[in-house]
């Protein structure tokens, strides 16, 4: 098995990049000091809605937009109640990732009449970069969204720290009554911050339902969300970081399924990458002390 | 004409009158301080004049019109400025980014680092700040950090300076440095608003001082014309009475605390102590100087017992008991943190480590805990609505009274306070000094950790001065302030 191998490369992106959107959404949240943890709902609630919307109308990008506004309205139960009326993010995103998956497996057999898994000739999924003419070898079979993906770790980095607006997000986060008493309007951040994850989290569910594969299946987010939580809590709020946990799943997931092919019972190779992923977890937690006390 | 004015300022809350019909007016480069006991309005005033709080009636005026203050940011637009008691900065940004934030420098859609910090660079010259610019905030000292904040005001345009309890977290040389920069900044004709309990630095500093009680304005001097004892008069309704004979008796007996060549380690095996000894008689008050951070805190944890069974603590002549020594009263600076849990009841509060006392053998009689609570609410004269809010509504200095009602009811011999009159008003800080020099008198070794020297001399018999973790030197309690001030910085001889 050669793992050096360009397929492999593309797997581990194929893998990456759901987890990676909603990861940034989840850091963008982590700056502006919302502790978001509904990724896994949202990214549910996203593969859901790009799946129906490409059923009705045939067409992956009106699922993917139909996605990107169906989550970031999603999002606002979270930063309505979070955000303006107090309440513990939390106790609400616990509540959202508990309707997405209810929602989602109701709403399917009203939709589509049977429940677990979808598919149809009539879903169109995310075309190709080769079918668009990209002639790079790693990107050939990828959504056109992975290499979105990657190009916002960029934009993120560079925004958060290279823009006004960027430094009052980080500031907000950080303080929230400094931020009130130098003159920013907190809540505009705050809210603007879960709604935007609430789109990334919308090109992550529609990457995972009609890039990745073409289909719905209940309950098919299968912890990306928390691992992409986990990225964030790693990443110490840096882009660059957070590319490279979520590459590790990545490497981990695209790993497994290499695995499962040489004959891994396919239970151990579907754990592989949360095992791996938890023990990076550990690990970093243990290094960041290290640092910290040698810091001090 | 008049940079600020507050002209019959009202407000309520509640069934509380925070502020009636307060007048003051601050004149252009003018220092004007502003004192009155914890509860006597000033911060609400202040608040109200940054736009936190809106008055229910009067209004505030700039060089005479009046404006309309919503929000801070409101304040701001009209060149009002504040430094706040809790320093309102972004650890993690740098010295320029808390500096500039609200009214950053931007080119071509860029945030522009180098206009930022130059303009940084340019201010701190200018009044003699010195702060570096590309330093993240969360790594400074205190002092520094307070000198971002009025950088900040000062950023923004800042004809009007409000600083609340500025000098409370300083060390005295950094307060002198402060008032010299306070100075030089009026000079370029901002009017500086000086919230303060310190009265010393009311008359060092202030031009002109209002002062206030319940709420409404009992005084205005000048400076120059007034006094401590006037100020006093006019904060509390009454003179302070001439502080107390040093001691009824001499200490004597075996020492009730024992330190004897005590060394502490960090977690990365710096020493914190070294070879640190010395002795606690009953009926002696030995005090302990330092600039923060010099080891007071490792010591008062090992004293205590929080810092486990250190060797080389005795207690009455035994070993100290890993996790609070029962035989230690001990009276905590972090009185929110280690010395209340804010959101428990007065009663409760107060109860805590006397519970056995009272619980029978299934349960805590609320009855007796609320009437013990009373008891001591009088004894020690707190002022709050019932023994049933939670304690955190107590101002200041009332939280500081229970939490001494609490440790000098127990049974222990030996007390340690630090900080023990840290940002309360000066009746409060009597009253406690009143407090500590009774515990001595009836027999209790006292350790007494603070940063201010005056206190020190008031009522320690013997000075400490810790330097980088060791006793640097000893000193009798009425030794000069500027000798003990001058072994603080390590300076030896």
């Amino acid at each position: 098995m050669n793992v050096f191998e360009w397929s492999f490369l593309a797997g581990v992106l194929t893998a990456t990049a759901p987890v990676l959107l909603a990861a940034l959404g989840g850091l963008l949240c982590q700056v502006a000091g919302v502790f978001n943890i509904a990724l896994e709902g949202q990214l549910l609630w996203g593969a859901f809605v790009a799946v129906v919307v490409s059923d009705l109308t045939g067409s992956a990008w009106t699922g993917v937009a139909g996605a990107v506004a169906a989550t970031v309205l999603f999002s606002a139960l979270l930063s309505g109640p979070s955000v303006a009326l107090r309440a513990d993010p939390i106790v609400v995103a616990v509540g959202l990732n508990l309707l997405a998956l209810g929602l989602t497996a109701f709403l399917m057999r009203q939709i589509f009449g049977s429940g677990g898994t979808y598919s149809s000739p009539d879903l169109a999924g995310l075309p190709d970069l080769g079918e668009l003419g990209v002639d790079v070898p790693v990107l050939r079979e990828q959504s056109p969204l992975v290499p979105v993906a990657l190009l916002l770790v960029a934009v993120m980095a560079f925004w958060l720290t290279r823009t006004r607006s960027g430094l009052r997000l980080r500031a907000v986060g950080q303080h929230l009554d400094a931020a009130q008493a130098v003159g920013l309007r907190v809540s505009g951040y705050r809210h603007g911050a879960t709604l935007v994850a609430g789109a990334l989290c919308g090109l992550a569910g529609a990457q995972l339902s009609l890039g990745n594969v073409t289909l719905f299946g209940e309950g098919m987010s299968a912890g990306r969300g928390w691992i992409a939580v986990v990225a964030v809590m790693l990443s110490g709020v840096r882009p660059g970081r957070l590319l490279l946990a979520c590459l590790l799943f990545g490497v981990a997931e695209a790993f497994g399924f290499r695995l499962q092919g040489a004959g891994l019972p396919q239970q151990a190779a579907d754990a592989a990458p949360y095992v791996i992923t938890l023990a990076a977890l550990v690990l970093a937690a243990v290094w960041r002390r290290k640092a910290t006390r040698e810091h001090a | 004409m008049y940079a600020a004015e507050l002209v019959g300022v009202t407000k309520r809350f509640g069934p509380v009158l925070a502020n009636d019909g307060i007048d003051l007016a601050v004149a252009r480069g003018e220092v004007h301080a502003v004192v009155g006991e914890n509860g006597a309005g000033k911060s609400t005033l202040m608040s109200i004049l940054y736009g936190l709080h809106r008055p229910d009636a009067g209004e505030v005026r700039r060089d005479g019109t009046r404006i309309a203050l919503r929000s801070p940011a409101d304040a701001i637009r009209h060149g009002l400025g504040m430094v706040h008691q809790r320093f309102r900065l972004f650890p993690g940004l740098t010295v320029a980014e808390n500096i500039v934030i609200g009214a950053e420098p931007v080119r071509r859609g860029r945030l522009d680092r180098a206009a930022a910090n130059e303009a940084v660079a340019a201010l701190s010259e200018r009044y003699g700040l010195r702060a570096d610019p590309s330093a993240l905030v969360g790594g400074l000292p205190v002092g520094v950090r307070q000198r971002v904040e009025i950088l900040r005001a000062l950023y923004r345009h800042a004809e009007v300076l409000i600083l609340d309890e500025p000098t409370a977290v300083l060390t005295p040389g950094e307060t002198d440095r402060l008032f010299e920069v306070l100075r030089t900044v009026a000079a370029t004709g901002v009017s500086i608003l000086l919230v303060t309990h310190k009265l010393a630095e009311v008359l060092a500093v202030g031009d002109r001082v209002t002062v206030l009680r319940q709420g409404r304005v009992t005084g205005r001097f000048a400076t120059s014309e007034t006094d401590a004892d006037e100020l006093v008069n006019a904060m509390i309704g009454r003179s302070l009475a001439p502080s107390a004979p040093r001691r009824a008796r001499p200490p004597e007996g075996d020492p009730l605390l024992e330190v004897r060549d005590l060394t502490v380690r960090d977690a990365d095996g710096v020493a914190r102590l070294s070879g640190v000894s010395f002795a606690v008689r009953p009926g002696e008050i030995v005090g302990l100087a330092g600039v923060a951070g010099s080891g007071q805190r490792e010591l008062v944890d090992s004293v205590t017992g929080l810092r486990g069974a250190v060797p080389g603590v005795f207690l009455a002549g035994t070993p100290v008991r890993a996790g609070r020594d029962p035989r230690v009263a001990y009276v905590p600076e972090d009185r929110h943190g280690r010395g209340t849990a804010p959101d428990m009841s007065v009663a409760e509060n107060v109860l805590m480590g006397a519970q056995r006392d009272l619980a029978s053998r299934w349960s805590l009689p609320r009855a007796a805990v609320r009437a013990r609570a009373r008891d001591l609410v009088d004894r020690f004269s707190i002022s709050a609505a019932s023994v049933d809010v939670p304690i955190g509504t107590l101002s200041g200095g009332n939280a500081q009274k229970a939490v001494l009602a609490r440790e000098l009811t127990r049974p222990s011999q030996v007390v340690v306070a630090e900080e023990p009159t840290q940002g309360v008003d000066v009746g409060v800080r009597e009253r406690v000094h009143d407090l500590l020099r009774t515990a001595r008198d009836e027999g209790a070794a006292i350790l007494l950790q603070s940063s201010e020297l005056t206190e020190l001399r008031d009522l320690a018999d013997r000075i400490l001065v810790l330097y980088e973790g060791r006793v640097v030197a000893e000193f009798p309690g009425d030794a000069p302030e500027t000798d003990i001030g001058r072994a603080m910085t390590g300076a030896t001889g």
